[in-house]
C-alpha cells in the first residue's frame, strides 16, 4: 500500500477519532464512575503520575452502577419512548410536508430551481435560536397566527399552541424539513421523465404513475431524508424547552437535569451513553442504506 | 532637566491610567440584574474591556463551576449554591486590600451570609430579596373578589383559588429549591428540611395545583407580568417589581403587586465571587470594587428593585425602593423570612426526581 493511500485513508478515520470516538471514551468514562462533591463532581481520576498503580485504582473505581440505577425508576425509558415518539411523528409529519416541495421543487422549470433551492436553503443563514424564537410570537395566545384566525373569523378564541406537543411538532418539523426536501428533491431531481412517459403510454393513470414509478424511485431520498430528521429530533432539547410545555417528557430535559439540577454528571453519562446505543440503531441502517444506493449506482 | 522629563513623565501617566487597556474582564450574572449604564462607566473608570453575559439559573451556573475553566472571572451565584461550590473549591478567598470600597458592606447581611461562607472569605452579597406571591391586582380582584389572599401562599397552592386563575395565567419559577420550601411553608412544616418524608408532603400540595400552572419559567414571568398575560406568579421580588414599572412605563393599566407571603418567604443572597482559576483575578477585583461603591450599587438596586447588601449605598437609593418594605422589609416581615441551606446530593436527587414529577407527570 503506498503511502498516498494510506493518508487518504488516514484522514478520515483520524476525523472519526477525534470528533466521535474521544468524546464518546470520555462521556464512557464518566458514566461508570461515582457522584462526587468535587470539582469535576465524580470520582475515580485517571492519576497519570502515580503510574500503573494509578491505572489500577482507576479501572477499580468503575462500574456500570449508573446503568443499573436506570432501570430502577420508569422515568427513564418512559422518556426515551417519549423522545421515539415525538421523534417518528414528527418524521412522519416532515415527510409529509416535504415530500410536496421536493416535488415540486423537481417538476419547476430549469430556471426556477436555483431559487426554490435557495428560498429552503435560505432560513439556515439565521441562527437556529432565533428561528425557533420566532415561532414563539407566532403561536403565542397574543400571536401572529391566532390574531390572523382571530381576524378572518375562523376561531373566536385564540388556540392554546404554544407550550404544548402540537407546538414542539410544529418547530421540529419547521427546523428538520431542509433535510427532509434535499434529499428528495436529490433523487427525483435525477428522475428520467422518459420513465413516466412509459408509464402512461401502457396505460398508467398520471397518479398511478406516481405511485408506481416516481415513489419507488424516490425511495433512497425519503429513506436519507427520514433518517436525516428523526436522528437529531430525538435527542431534542432546545424546541421542547422553547416551544414545549413542562408535561413533554423528552430525554434531551431528563439529560438536563441530571446534569444541571442533580449535578450527577456520572448518572448523566450513563442517560446519553444509552441514548448514543439508540441511536446507534437507526445510525447503522442509514449508512447501509446509503452504501446500498453507491453499489446500486456501481 | 525639566523639559527632558516631559515625556517621561507623559509617558508614565498614560500608563498609569491605562494600565487596563485591552485587558478583559468576563462577568456572569443574573439577567435583568443591573442597570448597563454602570458596565460602560466601568470601562470608563477602570479601562478593563468588560464582557457580560447572563443566566437564569444556578443550577447552569453551577455546572460551569464545577466544570472549571469557565473564563469567568466574576459569578453570581445564590448563596446556599455558593456554599457547596466553596466547598469543592470553586472559588479563591476575596483580596480585601483590593477592595477598599468593602469598607461600605452591611453588618447585618455580613451577619446572615456569614452561615454561608464563614468570615466572607469568598464573596459579599450583591443583591438580596424574596421568593413571594405577584399577583396582576385588577385581574385577581375580578376574579377572586376584594378580599382575594394575595399575601398568603393559599392564593397559588390553593387549588379553589388556583382553578379560577388558571384561565388568566399563573406561572411558577422553575426552581425547585425555591418552590418546595414554598410549599412546605404553607403546609406549616419547616421549609429547610432535608427530610424525605417532609418534603414528599411537598408533592401532594404541588401535584393539586399542576393543571392550573401554565408555565415554569424563572425569568419568562416578568415581561409576562407586565404585559397582562398572566394574573399571579410565584417570583423573586426585585422581578415583579421590575415587572409592576414595565407595566406603568406602558401605561397598560396593568397594576402589579409584589408580598412576602404571611406563611414566610424564602430569603435569597445573591453573592458575587472569583473563581478560582479567573484568567484576571485583578480585573476581576476592580470590578468587585466597583460594584461595591455606594453610588454605583444604589444606581443598580434602583434600576432593578432589589435591596442590596451595601449600606453606604442607602443615602442614595430613591424613595420607592428604600421605602418600599417589598424591598427594605420592616423588622416583622424580616423575621418572617427563612433561608435554605444546600441540599445533599441524595436528597437532591429525591427533590429533582419530585420536581419532574409534578411537571411533567412522569
Amino acid at each position: 500500500m503506498n503511502i498516498r493511500r494510506l493518508l487518504v485513508i488516514a484522514v478520515p478515520y483520524l476525523w472519526l477519532l477525534a470528533l466521535f470516538l474521544v468524546p464518546f471514551g470520555i462521556v464512557l468514562k464518566i458514566s461508570l464512575s461515582d457522584l462526587a462533591i468535587a470539582r469535576p463532581p465524580y470520582t475515580p481520576y485517571l492519576d497519570l503520575a502515580a503510574g500503573l498503580a494509578g491505572l489500577k485504582a482507576f479501572f477499580a473505581g468503575l462500574d456500570f452502577d449508573n446503568f443499573v440505577f436506570l432501570t430502577t425508576d420508569d422515568l427513564y425509558w418512559r422518556a426515551y419512548l417519549s423522545s421515539l415518539w415525538i421523534a417518528l411523528s414528527s418524521t412522519a409529519l416532515a415527510l409529509l410536508v416535504g415530500y410536496p416541495i421536493a416535488y415540486a421543487m423537481s417538476r419547476a422549470t430549469p430556471e426556477w430551481r436555483p431559487t426554490l433551492m435557495m428560498l429552503v436553503i435560505l432560513p439556515f443563514w439565521t441562527s437556529f435560536l432565533i428561528r425557533v424564537y420566532a415561532w414563539v410570537g407566532i403561536l403565542n395566545t397574543e400571536g401572529v397566527l391566532n390574531q390572523f384566525l382571530m381576524l378572518t373569523g375562523v376561531i373566536s378564541e385564540p388556540l392554546t399552541i404554544l407550550n404544548t406537543r402540537t407546538a414542539v411538532y410544529i418547530g421540529i418539523v419547521y427546523t428538520y424539513l431542509p433535510f427532509m426536501v434535499l434529499p428528495i428533491y436529490a433523487t427525483l431531481d435525477r428522475l428520467d421523465d422518459a420513465l413516466l412517459e412509459a408509464a402512461e403510454d401502457l396505460g398508467c393513470s398520471r397518479l398511478s404513475a406516481f405511485w408506481l414509478v416516481t415513489v419507488p424511485l424516490s425511495k433512497q431520498g425519503i429513506i436519507a431524508g427520514c433518517f436525516l430528521v428523526f436522528i437529531p429530533a430525538i435527542g431534542e432539547f432546545v424546541i421542547p424547552a422553547l416551544l414545549g410545555g413542562s408535561e413533554t417528557l423528552m430525554i434531551g430535559k431528563v439529560l438536563w437535569d441530571e446534569f444541571f439540577r442533580n449535578r450527577d454528571w456520572p448518572v448523566a453519562s450513563a442517560v446519553a451513553i444509552v441514548l448514543l446505543l439508540i441511536l446507534l440503531i437507526p445510525i447503522i441502517l442509514f449508512q447501509r442504506n446509503e452504501q446500498k444506493q453507491r453499489e446500486a449506482e456501481g | 532637566m525639566p523639559n527632558s522629563m516631559m515625556p517621561l513623565t507623559l509617558v508614565a501617566s498614560i500608563a498609569a491610567s491605562s494600565v487596563a487597556v485591552g485587558e478583559e474582564v468576563r462577568v456572569y450574572n443574573w439577567s435583568d440584574y443591573i442597570d448597563e449604564t454602570l458596565l460602560d462607566k466601568f470601562e470608563q473608570e477602570t479601562g478593563y474591556d468588560l464582557i457580560y453575559d447572563v443566566f437564569d439559573s444556578n443550577e447552569v451556573l453551577e455546572t460551569k463551576m464545577l466544570a472549571g475553566n469557565s473564563g469567568y472571572d466574576v459569578v453570581v451565584p445564590t448563596a446556599d449554591f455558593l456554599q457547596r461550590q466553596i466547598a469543592v473549591g470553586a472559588f479563591q478567598p476575596l483580596d480585601y486590600s483590593k477592595l477598599p470600597n468593602s469598607e461600605n458592606l452591611w453588618d447585618l447581611i455580613k451577619e446572615r451570609t456569614d452561615s454561608y461562607d464563614p468570615g466572607n472569605v469568598h464573596a459579599f452579597n450583591y443583591m438580596w430579596g424574596s421568593t413571594g406571591v405577584a399577583v396582576n391586582v385588577g385581574k385577581v380582584t375580578e376574579i377572586l373578589g376584594e378580599d382575594a389572599p394575595i399575601d398568603s401562599l393559599a392564593l397559588v397552592f390553593d387549588p379553589a383559588n388556583m382553578e379560577k386563575l388558571a384561565e388568566c395565567g399563573v406561572y411558577f419559577l422553575d426552581a425547585p429549591t425555591e418552590i418546595i420550601p414554598a410549599a412546605l411553608a404553607y403546609l406549616g412544616e419547616d421549609p429547610d428540611t432535608h427530610d424525605p418524608d417532609t418534603i414528599a408532603k411537598a408533592e401532594a400540595v404541588l401535584t393539586a395545583v399542576r393543571p392550573y400552572v401554565r408555565k415554569f419559567h424563572s425569568s419568562e414571568y416578568i415581561n409576562a407580568l407586565a404585559n397582562g398575560d398572566i394574573c399571579a406568579a410565584i417570583g423573586w421580588s426585585g422581578d415583579v417589581l421590575q415587572a409592576r414599572d414595565r407595566a406603568i412605563e406602558a401605561e397598560n393599566g396593568v397594576e402589579i403587586a409584589y408580598n412576602a407571603p404571611k406563611e414566610g418567604a424564602l430569603m435569597w443572597f445573591d453573592m458575587m465571587a472569583i473563581p478560582v482559576d479567573a484568567p484576571n483575578p485583578d480585573g476581576a477585583h476592580a470590578f468587585l470594587n466597583f460594584i461595591m461603591d455606594a453610588e454605583n450599587m444604589a444606581v443598580a438596586s434602583n434600576y432593578v428593585y432589589f435591596a442590596n447588601g451595601n449600606e453606604a449605598s442607602q443615602q442614595y437609593l430613591s424613595e420607592d425602593v428604600i421605602g418600599d418594605p417589598a424591598i427594605y422589609p420592616d423588622e416583622a416581615t424580616l423575621e418572617n423570612l427563612y433561608t435554605t441551606r444546600p441540599y445533599p446530593p441524595d436528597i437532591q436527587r429525591i427533590v429533582t426526581r419530585l420536581w419532574t414529577r409534578i411537571k411533567s407527570g412522569a
